[in-house]
């Protein structure tokens, strides 16, 4: 075990006991022992106020002084920059001069908007723009960016926490024996070590992580579209662009086709600046005709609750959330909406939330700007009459 | 047609809840199941081996008593299980998880590997594609359809966050499957008297041939420095009067914040 107690200073307080999300620490004769559940979380280590929890975790430190940068990986779907790629050089940019080191985007497959990359941040670009790298290929794409890694070892990779990013990031980690923090809601540098400070929900969003990988480089996170905030956008800086040989793809797969599902490109959750949500207090398939009637009254699209989705009143593709999608619209409205954690996750930074729930206990109310408590097959149509009434004064 | 299916005993995070006087965690009669996304794995295996025969083993690494899910797996009719289990295992991220699977699996030999998208403690979705680079063979995350499989190679659908894609794969490979794929069994009963009786094996780090550096804590190139509970967002009002008042406020107030 790497956590022990220290039963001199042991006293027997307990508070170990609260703090182990696994149960693993009991009291017996009046000291605190770690049994085999033990998850070796360190959750522990600080809730003891006697000082006596030791933390043998931390390993001889071996990292290699060469690594220095910090890269993004800037995703491209038919040429275009994926939106999380500009969020990803926001963050990049701050910790990049936090670290006081570049900032490089890597990009595979052909696009336009190589130079918007720098202006949004970037000091470098690592361009491959042969064809072969159009679509997520995962073996050619960790390949070729383990090949890059290894050739000018940035500290830091950050992806997004995508389709495409979470498939193949993964594979670059293994083969490189890397740490990989996935779904990072929160970067930081911690100053002494360098070490980037991973933060994340745990436990289905009931609490939150601190992740380090404190003997591997470059220490990897993918992070979530929408959570992190563009950086300043300017017109005239310069960077280079580095292009870079493509590898041959393997003869082991092979995309036969792109099929774009009509549910989906309507949808653009992410892009919406009006989102009304429907969870299971909506009742049915019909309820979520009346919250269609309402977005569109205000130039905006439906989404929803995995309760709802589990009951199949409306597709995946709307889900908001901790497995769904996350968005930061102007303006949210929940209905009928309990406020899971997993539901906030995927909500809470948009601008203005509007609750409309019948129990005036539930959760959601605790994030929202505006509640109404009340039932919302009496709240929506008088919403809706009211708006095309223009009775807004 | 040889097909290991990777499962994982987590808790139901449903019930995890922090108790708000004291910032801890509530974990009274939380209990432990198979992940969810797992039984769609299982599911698929079986049915291709319906289709194409062949024998189906369930893994899992984890304490002795997630024998209770590879029991689940052997009753809804899995051929066959492996317990990963060993002190050394403890502690592991997935890094080092995907490594001790995947040594596992060498040693049982494999056509296809079947992993659930995410398992959901920590919904990272990377134990199936870090195990595809360990074993140097093609994956696919996010299987939504099995259009066509054969001893040599298959076709699937893979959801994307825009579209899906059809991929062309060559076996040996793994893929990581989404709950729309399929429904899963429910245990037979005949199946359930297998797995009461199923004796089944443990491995540990000497029975697989793992590196005692690349296994739990010690191979595991991440590490929790600290959990907290997630920031209140501390907002709370509740318009008042009639349905009628409430809904006028509250198109006044947005009004006057320019949101519609
Ligand atoms: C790992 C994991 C991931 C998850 N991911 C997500 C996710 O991405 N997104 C997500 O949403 N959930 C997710 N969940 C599920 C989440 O925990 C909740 O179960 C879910 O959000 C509940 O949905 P709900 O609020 O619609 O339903 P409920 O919790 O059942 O709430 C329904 C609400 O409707 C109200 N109501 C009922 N009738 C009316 C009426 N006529 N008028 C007004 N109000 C009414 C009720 O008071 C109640 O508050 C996840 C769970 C887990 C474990
Ligand atoms: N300890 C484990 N034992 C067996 N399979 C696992 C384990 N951890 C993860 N997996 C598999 O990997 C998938 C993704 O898990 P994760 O990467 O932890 O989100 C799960 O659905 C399982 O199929």
């Amino acid at each position: 075990m790497y956590i022990k107690i220290n039963i001199e200073k042991c006293n027997g307080c307990g508070s170990c006991v609260n703090a182990c999300p696994f149960g693993a620490i009991l009291i017996e004769d009046n000291k605190a022992r770690i049994n085999e559940a033990c998850n070796l979380c360190g959750a522990c280590i600080e809730s003891c106020p006697e000082e006596a929890i030791i933390d043998e975790r931390v390993k001889e430190k071996k990292i290699s002084e060469e690594y220095k940068g910090v890269w993004i990986f800037a995703e491209q779907r038919d040429g275009k920059i994926a939106s999380v790629a500009y969020e990803l050089l926001g963050i990049g940019r701050r910790l990049a001069d936090t670290l006081n080191v570049e900032l490089s985007a890597v990009v595979f497959g052909k696009t336009d908007e190589v130079e918007e990359l720098i202006k949004w941040g970037a000091d470098k670009v690592y361009y491959v723009s042969a064809s072969e790298y159009s679509y997520l290929d995962d073996k050619l794409y960790s390949k070729t960016l383990v090949q890059l890694i290894k050739t000018y070892k940035p500290e830091i990779l950050l992806a997004g926490a995508t389709a495409i990013g979470r498939s193949f990031i993964p594979r670059v980690a293994a083969s490189l024996r890397a740490g990989l923090t996935a779904d990072c809601t929160g970067l930081e540098i911690e100053k002494e070590t360098r070490n980037l400070l991973q933060i994340r929900p745990a436990f289905g969003g009931n609490i939150m992580a601190t992740v380090v990988s404190p003997n591997s480089r470059p220490q990897i996170a993918t992070v979530r579209p929408r959570v992190m905030k563009r950086g300043e956008y300017d017109p005239k800086r310069k960077g280079e662009i580095i292009n870079i040989e493509p590898l041959r793809p393997s003869d082991k797969v092979r995309i036969l086709e792109r099929v774009e599902d009509i549910s989906f490109c309507k949808v653009s959750l992410q892009d919406a600046k009006v989102i009304v949500s429907g969870g299971r207090g909506v009742g049915g398939p019909e309820g979520f005709k009346m919250l269609w009637e309402l977005a569109n009254l205000l130039g905006g699209t439906v989404g929803a609750s995995r309760a709802a989705v589990d009951e199949g009143w409306i597709p995946y593709a709307y889900q908001v959330g901790q497995t769904g999608k996350t968005v930061c619209p102007k303006l949210y409205i929940a209905c009928g909406i309990s406020g899971a954690v997993q539901h906030l996750v995927g909500m809470q930074s948009s601008d203005i939330i509007v609750a409309i729930n019948k129990d005036p206990n539930a959760p959601i109310f605790n994030v929202a700007t505006y509640g109404i408590v009340g039932d919302l097959r009496e709240i929506i149509p008088l919403l809706i009459k009211k708006i095309r009434e223009g009775v807004i004064e | 047609m040889k097909i290991i299916v990777c499962i994982k005993q987590v808790p139901d995070v449903t019930e995890v809840r922090i108790d708000p006087q004291t910032n801890t965690l509530i974990r009274e009669g939380v209990p432990s199941i198979m992940n969810p996304y797992d039984y769609h794995a299982i599911e698929a295996a079986l049915q291709i081996k319906e289709f194409l025969g062949g024998k189906v083993t369930a893994i899992t690494m984890g304490p002795p008593q997630a024998e209770e899910i590879l029991k689940e797996a052997i009753s809804m009719g899995v051929d066959e299980a492996v317990l990963l289990t060993d002190k050394r295992f403890a502690g592991a991220d997935t890094w080092a998880t995907a490594y001790t699977l995947s040594k596992a699996a060498e040693k049982l030999g494999f056509d296809l590997i079947i992993c659930g998208k995410q398992a959901i403690d920590g919904d990272t979705a990377q134990v199936g594609p870090e195990m595809a680079e360990f074993l140097d063979i093609p994956h696919v995350c996010y299987v939504r359809k099995i259009e066509k499989i054969t001893k040599e190679d298959m076709i699937v659908e893979r959801l994307m966050d825009d579209c899906y894609e059809k991929v062309w794969l060559k076996l040996p490979a793994l893929i990581t499957v989404v709950k729309e794929l399929n429904t899963p069994r429910p245990p037979s009963i005949r199946g359930r008297m297998i797995a009461k009786k199923a004796e089944i094996p443990k491995w540990g780090l000497e029975e697989i041939g793992a590196e005692e550096d690349k296994v739990g804590l010690k191979g595991s190139p991440t590490m929790v420095k600290n959990i907290f509970a997630p920031p209140p967002r501390g907002e709370r009002r509740i318009l008042e009067g009639t349905p009628e008042e409430q809904v006028t406020t509250l198109l006044r107030e947005l009004r006057r914040l320019g949101c519609i």
